[in-house]
């Protein structure tokens, strides 16, 4: 009896002094769970493509044995074995490649069945710009590699460039980011809505209601948005719409459409992230070149609306 | 109840995320004027419009099959309808340039192929209207095998999970009035054939033999009725989604409150389904304002508390009437 209530109260001090020894050799993954540092990975399968270009901005893509269907960047990973998707993955695949490390988001199925298996997984979800930092940072910890502070500096440097490129006439512009029709919009608070933010512009949905929230048509209309960022949809579509002829960013064509690969680079909150802001910066180049025409009626409008509270 | 629909209606005229700041302004506001006359009219008739076509396939469908339990969807329509929606979606995000004439067909027309087409295939499957259950069992065998291949195409294009979640939640947001029109148009040719039709669904509800013996062409009005509800049901899918419970409980609420037979039941649950996703539609908008809830959640929520709540107040009765 005494000897067990001697051997809780070892227990309960235990923590406190092991974590202090294991801080060096191990890390916190976004689920909460301790994974050891080694031995360091050399085989790597990755279930997100976000983590996957993450390890590849590391410049350990070779470690790299198997991909989820949806990673598609940077080209070499699409020649690895597919592994299923996140949100169904193949089980069998992934043990059959033995790897050594299992990058999964912190929201995918098969995790504890992964662990059972004994293979070392790390639940990692970059959401928005500051965790696809972290991200980085924990990775370069797992990985080994030291160029992690480098590869986020180099991003942030990145961002400034992309936010020089934005036009001033461009600047403090109010937009509607549309992901989906429905029509579903990327607001303040989603990593899109980071990102516009971060090149000085101001989005018409804002944060409190949600990341992808589905708006009333009628309120896009009234809201007047000087610039449309369309993503998997088409402008042409949009004008359609019952009511959206009267939208003066669909008259004046200030549209920027994204196709597919454009979109990826936009909504994944990862290394490219920079490269996503230049995209709408150079987009927002030629909106305000080739409409110069617009350029007095958008000053009266903005005006127009700075005398409305 | 025509009545309570023209005052929903004057108050779909109202609601919006901006409240009444566009009705007061209406006349002198160019902007005002087209979001009350160009959106939230045509959304509001098309919305009663699209209800009363669901509402008028559920009783059709419960007469049909003779089954309290059956709703527009049976034969297909709606996971013919998601395919069809589905697969023009996939389509144009992998094009490059994306085919003209699959834009003008546009979702709405890739939903109304696919929803016929489902319906054409059960009945091909149920080689034709002989037999109700085998009718029902067609229905049944397509709708999951569409299903199915709707979740594959996602899986290979996760991109358009979201896009398709809002269709399969229904929504009235992007109804115009070329859809108003062509909505009720179709609801008129409906009623008009219901109408005709409702003493087969009369006769029916005594049992096939007895209607047969009263002379009725049995087979082949039923095959009339099975289109009837394939247009009324596809028409609606094609515009506002799928909208859950409004033909599976508009005939319910009807029967609940009134004794009529099919011609009056059909004519009285069309009305019933305007009203109830016209109301759910005017909360949909409401409620979160600017943002919209999905209709077709409300539609559950809204018809199944009101079921809920007639079944509560019959129960004793008929529970008392047994013994």
């Amino acid at each position: 009896m005494r000897a067990s209530v001697l051997l809780l109260l070892a227990l309960a001090l235990l923590p406190s002094a092991a974590t202090q020894a294991a801080t060096s050799a191990t890390v916190q993954d976004d689920r909460g769970a301790v994974v050891s540092l080694l031995p360091v990975p050399q085989r790597i399968v990755s279930l997100l493509p976000s983590l996957t270009e993450s390890v590849c901005a590391l410049g350990q893509c070779a470690h790299l044995v198997g991909v989820d269907r949806y990673s598609n960047y940077p080209a070499s990973v699409r020649a690895l074995p597919g592994v299923g998707g996140g949100l169904d993955p193949n089980i069998e695949a992934i043990v059959s490649l033995k790897p050594d490390l299992v990058l999964v988001a912190t929201s995918a199925p098969g995790t504890e069945r992964l662990r059972a298996l004994g293979l070392r997984v790390v639940a990692l979800e970059p959401k928005d710009s500051a965790s696809a930092v972290r991200v980085l940072m924990t990775l370069g910890q797992l990985l080994a590699v030291d160029s992690a502070r480098a590869v986020v500096q180099a991003m942030d440097a990145d961002l400034q460039a992309a936010v020089a490129q934005v036009p001033s006439r461009a600047r403090g512009k109010r937009v509607y980011f549309e992901v989906s029709p429905g029509p579903y919009a990327a607001s303040a608070s989603s990593f899109l809505g980071q990102t516009l933010e971060r090149l000085g512009l101001h989005n018409i949905v804002p944060g409190s209601l949600g990341p992808f929230p589905q708006v009333n048509p009628e309120w896009v209309v009234r809201q007047q948005p000087d610039v449309i960022l369309v993503g998997d949809s088409n402008a042409d579509a949009m004008a359609a719409r019952p009511g959206w002829s009267g939208l003066q960013a669909l008259q004046a064509r200030r549209v920027c459409g994204f196709n597919k690969e454009e979109a990826d680079v936009l909504v994944r909150p990862g290394p490219r992230m920079a490269q996503g802001a230049m995209l709408v910066a150079r987009c927002l180049q030629t909106v305000y070149r080739t409409a110069p025409s617009a350029a007095p009626m958008q000053a009266a409008q903005a005006g127009a609306r700075a005398g409305v509270p | 109840m025509a009545c309570l629909s023209l005052v929903l209606l004057a108050l779909g005229a109202c609601v919006g995320s901006t409240g009444w700041q566009s009705l007061h302004e209406v006349l002198g506001d160019a902007v005002s004027w087209q979001i009350v006359w160009d959106i939230r009219l045509p959304r509001s008739a098309g919305a009663w419009a699209a209800g009363a076509l669901l509402g008028l396939a559920g009783a059709v469908a419960q007469g049909l099959f003779r089954n309290p339990l059956a709703d527009p969807y049976l034969l297909g329509s709606a996971a013919g309808a998601s395919l069809g929606v589905c697969a023009a979606l996939a389509l144009w995000s992998s094009a490059t340039t994306a085919a003209v004439w699959l834009l003008q067909l546009g979702t709405t027309g890739a939903a109304f192929v696919g929803a016929t087409a489902a319906v054409l295939l059960t009945l091909a499957l149920a080689r034709g209207a002989q037999q109700t259950l085998r009718l029902l069992l067609a229905g049944v065998v397509v709708g999951v095998v569409l299903g199915a291949t709707t979740s594959l195409v996602l899986l290979a294009q996760p991109q358009l999970m979201q896009a398709m979640q809002g269709f399969m939640l229904g929504s009235t947001a992007l109804v115009g009035w070329g859809a108003c029109v062509l909505m009720l148009g179709v609801w008129l040719i409906c009623v008009t054939l219901a109408w005709a039709l409702s003493p087969v669904l009369d006769g029916m509800s005594l049992g096939e033999n007895t209607a047969t013996s009263l002379g009725l062409p049995v087979v082949r009005l039923r095959m009339a009725l099975v289109l009837v509800l394939a247009l009324a049901t596809g028409t609606a899918v094609a515009h506002t989604g799928l909208i859950a419970f409004v033909g599976l409980a508009a005939p319910h609420v009807v029967r609940a409150t009134v004794r009529a037979g099919h011609a009056w039941l059909v004519l009285l649950s069309s009305g019933m389904g305007g009203v109830l996703l016209l109301g759910a539609d005017l909360l949909a908008r409401s409620l979160l304002a600017p943002q919209e809830l999905p209709v077709g959640v409300l539609t559950a929520m809204l018809g199944g508390g009101y079921l809920l709540w007639l079944m509560s107040r019959q129960n004793p009765v008929a529970v008392g009437s047994k013994p």
